[in-house]
């Protein structure tokens, strides 16, 4: 029986090969190999370039924890991170239903359309789009003060709420996205069962369509939080003084000061903390869902 | 089947690289490393030179001083002109990254000012590894609209009528040389570094955001965002002249920085004869006057090309005047432990606004 089975799996696995060995042959040479240089320059002194000294060194990963200048910052984006996940919850969950339950046909294509839309366009355009909305004097507060009858002042460029805004932008469409497909696959009859069996409206959505739903909110909300934690581009552009985080001194340490065995072991410090945040949330979302 | 197909298309495209690569060498071609936008790559000069010369020049930049040189290490033999800030001469020559120039190849190498010429960071061992090229400020601009009669004092800039109009560049050196001005220190030779620390601290909540290229001065002030800030004294300059903002450079009292720009010949330069008729072209006066008038630069280090301006010209009546050499403060090397330090330093400053 355990042989058969055996035989089985193999003969399923041989002609799969082929069929998988584009994807891992990309996976290694695009993700892997750099990956690993950048794990090998977190240990050197000094990059290898010519004419230059160099021996393993532990200092970069000390570095960390000698200054408590990178776990303000790290904690700030890991703040950062689970605020943006959260605004993404709030707008793209109801969003996602209403496309997915409500609405049909034409108008389901035009929403749709209008949700990926972002993702047609570049980031830094965006980015630079919203600093024309929400600076002094840009549209958003002009078109505010057109509109009511007494002046107010709307300045949120360069600050923290702008950073929120200018990400929340970036990624909600991920989270509708996601969310869609599962709220899509939800079967109807099970919502009216529910209903006529005298839940509430209220009891329906907690009870039935909330869990059923989980697995697209877990994924969004692991596809936002991972990158927007490691942000640089737009706390740059639209948090000014304020707009310091744990991606931008990474950035600085390769782009301006050239210290990329810092830079690279910085990174990894990043990413054990995320791997180490979604291992321990696993239980209690798998519990969940 | 498969085999001699694969094989004659390798062969073609091996045929067709070479060909390429010949017809490239064919126009002999002078590989210049600079900062984007900075002259060098300006399209009417490249014209100008190539005709004149025969060669073709190909552009590349860099971001940072940092980039220049890993550019400049990784590629041996590729570049044949590069711009390298003197503070860094220094670095690049003990690295062996350049040679020593025949300046006699340069006609116009004798009408270079004598100080700069002559400039300890640029001759090492009576040989010449860099000719200077231009010279500027990084001193304060201002926006025009906010301002009746402009400032004179660095002090202006912690003025609570400016607080949250006020703008400086995101560099850790620069914003630390600034604090030592601020605080009447030699640049060089920061004795007080609690200081600057203080006087950084307490510009902090005065500044809307950090600026790091010309382009984002240029639209706060476009936008009218901010009143006063740091700037580059050719960046001010352009931003008159080229793109007609509301900008005057000002030049504090209590001083400025000032950096000198120079090419250098990168060693293993395969047109060392182009690179020598480039750097000569970049120096000459009929380039530099119409790179002020078209686009706006800082000042010419050849002493005829800033007499070659009109006399009320920015770059030669302020820049020029003996009031101005006094107060401005040349930029030494910074050393690597010099640099980490102030990195830190300004890292600190930036999280503790939070």
């Amino acid at each position: 029986m355990a042989d058969q089975l055996a035989i089985g799996s193999r003969r399923g696995l041989r002609p799969a090969l082929p069929l998988l060995l584009p994807a891992y042959l990309w996976l290694t040479v695009a993700i892997f190999l750099p990956l690993s240089a950048m794990a090998f320059f977190s240990f050197m002194t000094d990059l290898p370039l010519a004419g230059k000294e160099w021996t393993f060194t532990l200092g970069n990963y000390a570095a960390f924890f000698s200054q408590s200048l990178y776990s303000t910052l790290l904690f700030a984006s890991l703040r950062l991170g689970l605020e943006v996940t959260l605004w993404c919850v709030v707008i793209g969950y109801p969003a996602a239903y209403v496309l997915a339950k409500v609405l049909k046909g034409r108008s389901r294509e035009a929403i749709f359309l209008l949700v990926i839309l972002p993702f047609w366009s570049n980031g830094l355009v965006r980015i630079f789009s919203w600093a024309m909305v929400l600076r002094e004097g840009g549209i958003l507060d002009t078109a505010l003060n057109a509109v009511l009858p007494f002046k107010i002042n709307i300045d949120l460029m360069y600050s923290y709420p702008a950073v929120i805004i200018g990400l929340v932008h970036s990624y909600v469409p991920y989270m509708v996205l996601t969310c869609y497909l599962t709220l899509q696959a939800i079967d109807d009859s099970l919502i009216e069962a529910g209903r006529s069996l005298g839940a509430s409206r209220r009891q329906v959505l907690w009870r039935v369509i909330i869990p059923l739903s989980m697995p697209g909110l877990i994924a969004g909300a692991a596809l936002i939080f991972v990158p927007v934690v490691g942000s640089f581009m737009e706390p740059r552009i639209l948090g000014g003084r304020t707009g310091t985080f744990y991606g931008t001194v990474i950035e600085d340490q390769f782009v301006a000061v050239f210290n990329w065995p810092l830079g690279a072991a910085l990174s990894f410090i990043l990413l054990a903390v995320v791997l180490i945040i979604l291992a321990l949330a696993a239980p209690v979302l798998r519990r969940a869902g | 089947m498969r085999m001699p197909r694969l094989t004659a298309f390798l062969a073609a495209t091996a045929v067709f690289v070479s060909a390429f690569t010949l017809a490239a060498q064919a126009a002999e071609e002078v590989h210049v490393l600079n900062w984007k936008g900075y002259g060098a790559d300006e399209p009417w000069a490249v014209a100008n030179f190539e005709k004149a010369t025969g060669f073709k020049v190909v552009n590349d930049f860099f971001n940072s001083e940092q980039e220049m040189l890993t550019k400049i290490r990784t590629n041996p033999g590729l570049y044949d002109v590069v711009m390298i800030n003197a503070a860094f001469n220094d670095q690049a020559m003990a690295g062996k990254l350049i040679q020593p120039i025949d300046v006699s190849k340069l006609s116009n190498y004798a009408d270079i000012a004598k100080d700069k010429a002559g400039s300890p960071m640029l001759n090492h061992d009576g040989k010449v590894y860099g000719v200077p090229w231009v010279w500027g400020l990084t001193a304060i601009a201002i926006n025009d609209k906010s301002f009746d009669k402009p400032p004179t004092s660095i002090a202006e800039m912690w003025d609570p009528a400016h607080k949250g109009r006020v703008i400086i560049r995101d560099d850790a050196v620069e914003a630390v040389q600034f604090g030592a001005i601020a605080s009447g220190q030699n640049i060089n030779d920061i004795k007080d570094m609690e200081a600057v620390k203080a006087k950084l601290t307490s510009l902090m909540p005065q500044i809307k955001t950090f600026w790091s290229s010309e382009n984002d001065w240029n639209q706060m002030v476009a936008s009218n965002q901010i009143d006063i800030g740091t700037y580059w004294s050719g960046s001010a300059d352009r931003a008159k002249t080229h793109f007609k903002l509301p900008v005057s450079l000002v030049i504090p009292q209590e001083g400025a920085v000032a950096w000198l720009d120079a090419f250098s010949i990168p060693v293993g330069s395969k047109n060392v004869a182009g690179a020598e008729a480039f750097i000569n072209y970049m120096i000459d006066p009929k380039f530099y006057v119409e790179w002020v008038t078209k686009v706006g630069a800082p000042v010419s280090a050849n002493t005829k090309a800033v007499d070659a301006l009109p006399e009320d010209a920015f770059n030669r009546k302020v820049m020029g005047s003996p009031d101005v050499a006094k107060r401005i403060q040349f930029q030494a090397p910074v050393t690597d432990e010099q640099r980490e330090k102030y990195l830190a330093l300004w890292q600190e400053l930036k999280v503790n606004v939070k």
